[in-house]
C-alpha cells in the first residue's frame, strides 16, 4: 500500500516505546535487586523513585539541564532511601511499615513541595529533557549487566550477598552488615530515583504522584526475576511489552486496558506460589538481622 | 508494687509511650513546615482546630472520616494479631463497596428498610471478605508472602473493580453506579442538626459496636486466642494443637470483612452509590491507625480520630499552608511510631517483638 508505514519502522517504533517504559522499570529494579539481595525490603521503591522525580525537575529548573536534574533525581532518591535506612538499621524499625510510611511521606512532601515552589499542587513549570539519545535509556540497558557482574565478581557483591544471605556468619568474619546494608539502601535510593528522573525529564516536568505504581511494578520484576540481576532485567522488558501491548490494544479495544495493566501483578503471584515450593529463591534473610 | 501489676504498667508504657514521642515530633515537623511557608504555627493550629472540633460541619466530617478508618484499623490489626500484615484493605474496602452497592441496586425499593440495610451490610463484609480470603489462602497453601500478595492484589482488584464499573455500571459521564434502591443509611444530622450537611451518619454507632465486638473476639473468644497463639508463637501454638494455616486464614477473611463493611459509611451512608476510587487511601491509613491504636479497641478509636482530624484540618487550613501537611505529619506519625517501639522496647528491658 502506497503511504503505509514499511514493517521495518512500525517495528522500530514499537522498539521505541518498549524502551521507554522498560528504563524505569530498569532502574528502580536494579535499586530493589541491590538492596534486597543485601537483606532489606525493597517495597519503598515507589517512594524513592517519587522523590527522585521530583527532584530531578527540581534539580532540571534550578539549573536549566537534563544533567542538573539526572543528579538531582539521584540525590532526591537517595535521601528517601536514607531516612529507610536510618529507621530500620538503626532503630530496628519494622521494614515494611517504614516504607509504607516512606511511600506516603513522598507522595505528601512531593505535592508540599511543589504547591510552595511553583503555586501548584498537581505539576511543576516545564523542565528541559535530553533530545535525541537519553542517556538513562543506555543506563537502564546497561544497568543489570553491570550489576550482575559485580554481585558475582566483586568484593562488594560478595559482601553484599552475605549480609543477605547469612549475616551472622557475615557478622562473625568480621564485615559490618549494618554499614553494607546502609550502602545498598542508598545505592537503591539513587538507582530508583534515576528511574524517577527518566520520568520527569522524559515527560518535561513533575506531575504529582506520576510513578503511577511503577515501584511496585520493579518490585514484582524482582521478585518474577528471582532476585537474578539478568532474569530481573527480562521480566522488565516483559512487563514493559505487556504495557506497550495495552497501548495498542487500547486502540482497537480488543482486550479491556485493566485486564493488561493486571498481567505484571497477576504473573507476581503466580511466581511467588511457584517460588514458595521447595528452596525458596529469596535472599534467606531478606527483613531479618538474624540468620 | 505486685509484679503483676508493675508488668501491666511496664506494657502500657511500651504501648502508650511511641505514640506519644511520634505525636510530639510531628508537633515539631508541623512547626517546622508551617514556620517554612512563612505563617505563625500558632494560628494554623487555631484554624485547624477551629475547622474541625470547632463547629458542627466539622465536626461531622471528622467523625465521618473516622468511622471509614476504625473499620480499616480493625482490618489491619485482626490479621496483625495474628502475625500477619494485612496491606490489602484498601481493596477490599473497595470490594464491599462494589458488593453493597450492586446488591442495594438490585433491592426492590419497597424492601423494609432495616432488611435492606442488613442485606447491604452482609454484602459488603462477603465482598471484603472475599478479597480477604485470597491471600488468606494463598499464604495457608502455599506460603507465599503476604505482604506482596496483598499489595499486588489491590491493583489487581481495584483494576477489576474499574473495568466492571466503566465498561458495564456505569451512569453516563462519571464513574459511579446507579443509586441504591433500598438500604441507605440516615445522616446524623437528621438527629443532631449541628451536625447537618456533614457526611456523619449512623455507621459511625455501628464502627463503635463492631471496634467492641472485635476486642471482645480477639481477647476473650476461643477463635481470638488461637489467633493471638498462633501471632505471638506459631510453632507452640500448633504444638497445642491450633491449626496455623486455618487460623490465619480466617483471620485474613475476618479482617476482609472488617474492610468490606468499612464501606457502608460511604455507599449507605453517604452517596448511596458505589464510586471507582472511593477507598482514597483509607485503606493504607488503616495501617497507620492500626499501629498507632496498639491494637487495642480504644487505641483504634481515638488514632482514628486524631488521623481523621488531621485529614480534615488538612482541609480547613489550606487557605494559608498547602494541606498535604497533613499528610506529611500521618506518613511521619507511623514512620515515628515504627522506629520508636522497638526502641522503647529495648530500653525497658524487654526483647522487640
Amino acid at each position: 500500500m502506497p503511504g503505509a508505514p514499511s514493517v521495518g519502522l512500525v517495528a522500530l517504533a514499537l522498539l521505541a516505546q518498549l524502551l521507554r517504559i522498560a528504563t524505569p522499570y530498569l532502574l528502580a529494579a536494579a535499586g530493589g535487586v541491590v538492596a534486597e539481595r543485601g537483606g532489606m525490603m525493597s517495597l519503598g521503591l515507589e517512594g524513592y523513585m517519587l522523590t527522585g522525580a521530583c527532584a530531578a525537575a527540581f534539580g532540571a529548573a534550578a539549573t536549566g539541564s537534563a544533567s542538573g536534574g539526572v543528579a538531582a533525581g539521584a540525590v532526591g532518591g537517595a535521601a528517601a532511601a536514607a531516612l529507610f535506612a536510618l529507621a530500620t538499621v538503626r532503630a530496628r524499625a519494622d521494614q515494611i511499615i517504614t516504607a509504607i510510611a516512606i511511600n506516603l511521606l513522598a507522595v505528601g512532601a512531593t505535592r508540599f513541595a511543589l504547591r510552595v515552589a511553583f503555586g501548584s499542587s498537581s505539576n511543576s513549570p516545564r523542565i528541559p529533557g535530553f533530545g535525541g539519545l537519553d542517556p538513562l535509556v543506555v543506563g537502564g540497558l546497561l544497568v543489570m549487566p553491570v550489576l550482575a557482574a559485580a554481585i558475582a565478581r566483586t568484593r562488594f557483591g560478595l559482601r553484599l550477598r552475605a549480609a543477605g544471605e547469612r549475616p551472622d556468619a557475615a557478622t562473625a568474619a568480621g564485615i559490618d552488615v549494618a554499614r553494607i546494608r546502609i550502602v545498598a539502601v542508598l545505592l537503591s535510593g539513587a538507582l530508583a530515583g534515576l528511574g524517577g528522573a527518566y520520568l520527569a525529564l522524559d515527560q518535561h516536568q513533575f506531575t504529582d504522584e506520576m510513578t503511577a505504581g511503577r515501584g511496585f511494578i520493579a518490585l514484582a520484576a524482582v521478585i518474577f526475576g528471582r532476585w537474578a540481576p539478568l532474569r530481573v532485567g527480562v521480566a522488565c522488558l516483559v512487563f514493559a511489552a505487556a504495557e506497550t501491548l495495552e497501548l495498542h490494544l487500547q486502540l482497537t479495544s480488543a482486550v479491556p486496558s485493566q485486564f493488561v495493566s493486571m498481567i505484571p501483578y497477576a504473573l507476581t503471584i503466580v511466581a511467588l506460589i511457584r517460588g514458595s515450593g521447595g528452596r525458596s529463591p529469596a535472599p534467606a534473610a531478606l527483613g531479618r538481622w538474624e540468620r | 508494687m505486685l509484679p503483676v501489676a508493675a508488668l501491666r504498667r511496664q506494657r502500657l508504657t511500651e504501648a502508650v509511650l511511641p505514640v506519644a514521642i511520634a505525636a510530639a515530633i510531628a508537633l515539631i515537623a508541623g512547626d517546622l513546615l508551617i514556620l517554612a511557608v512563612g505563617q505563625a504555627p500558632a494560628t494554623v493550629y487555631r484554624l485547624l482546630l477551629e475547622g474541625t472540633w470547632g463547629n458542627g460541619y466539622g465536626t461531622g466530617q471528622v467523625l465521618y472520616k473516622a468511622t471509614t478508618l476504625i473499620f480499616t484499623g480493625l482490618a489491619v490489626s485482626v490479621p496483625l494479631a495474628a502475625g500477619m500484615f494485612n496491606i490489602g484493605a484498601e481493596s477490599q474496602l473497595a470490594a464491599g463497596g462494589f458488593a453493597a452497592g450492586t446488591v442495594g441496586m438490585l433491592l426492590a425499593p419497597t424492601t423494609p428498610a432495616p432488611l435492606a440495610v442488613a442485606i447491604c451490610l452482609l454484602a459488603a463484609a462477603a465482598g471484603g471478605a472475599l478479597v480477604g480470603a485470597v491471600p488468606g489462602l494463598l499464604i495457608a497453601r502455599t506460603g507465599a508472602n503476604e505482604v506482596i500478595t496483598t499489595i499486588m492484589l489491590n491493583v489487581i482488584v481495584l483494576s477489576a473493580l474499574n473495568w466492571a464499573v466503566a465498561a458495564h455500571l456505569h451512569v453516563p459521564e462519571t464513574l459511579h453506579t446507579p443509586t441504591i434502591r433500598a438500604g441507605t443509611v440516615p445522616r446524623l444530622g437528621a438527629l443532631v442538626p449541628s451536625l447537618r450537611g456533614s457526611a456523619a451518619n449512623w455507621t459511625v454507632l455501628l464502627a463503635l459496636l463492631v471496634v467492641a465486638a472485635t476486642g471482645w473476639l480477639v481477647v476473650r473468644s476461643r477463635p481470638g486466642f488461637a489467633i493471638r497463639a498462633v501471632g505471638s508463637a506459631p510453632e507452640a501454638a500448633a504444638t497445642a494443637g491450633i491449626s496455623v494455616a486455618r487460623t490465619r486464614v480466617g483471620a485474613f477473611i475476618v479482617g476482609g470483612a472488617l474492610a468490606g463493611l468499612g464501606a457502608a459509611n460511604f455507599v449507605l451512608g453517604y452517596k448511596h452509590y458505589y464510586e471507582d476510587g472511593f477507598a482514597g487511601g483509607s485503606g493504607y491509613l488503616g495501617i497507620a491507625v492500626a499501629l498507632a491504636g496498639r491494637g487495642r479497641p480504644i487505641g483504634i478509636v481515638l488514632a482514628a480520630l486524631a488521623f481523621a482530624t488531621l485529614s480534615q484540618g488538612g482541609l480547613a487550613i489550606h487557605a494559608v499552608v498547602p494541606k498535604q501537611i497533613a499528610d506529611v505529619l500521618q506518613a511521619v506519625v507511623i514512620l515515628v511510631v515504627a522506629a520508636a517501639t522497638p526502641v522503647v522496647a529495648r530500653r525497658l528491658g524487654e526483647p522487640p517483638a
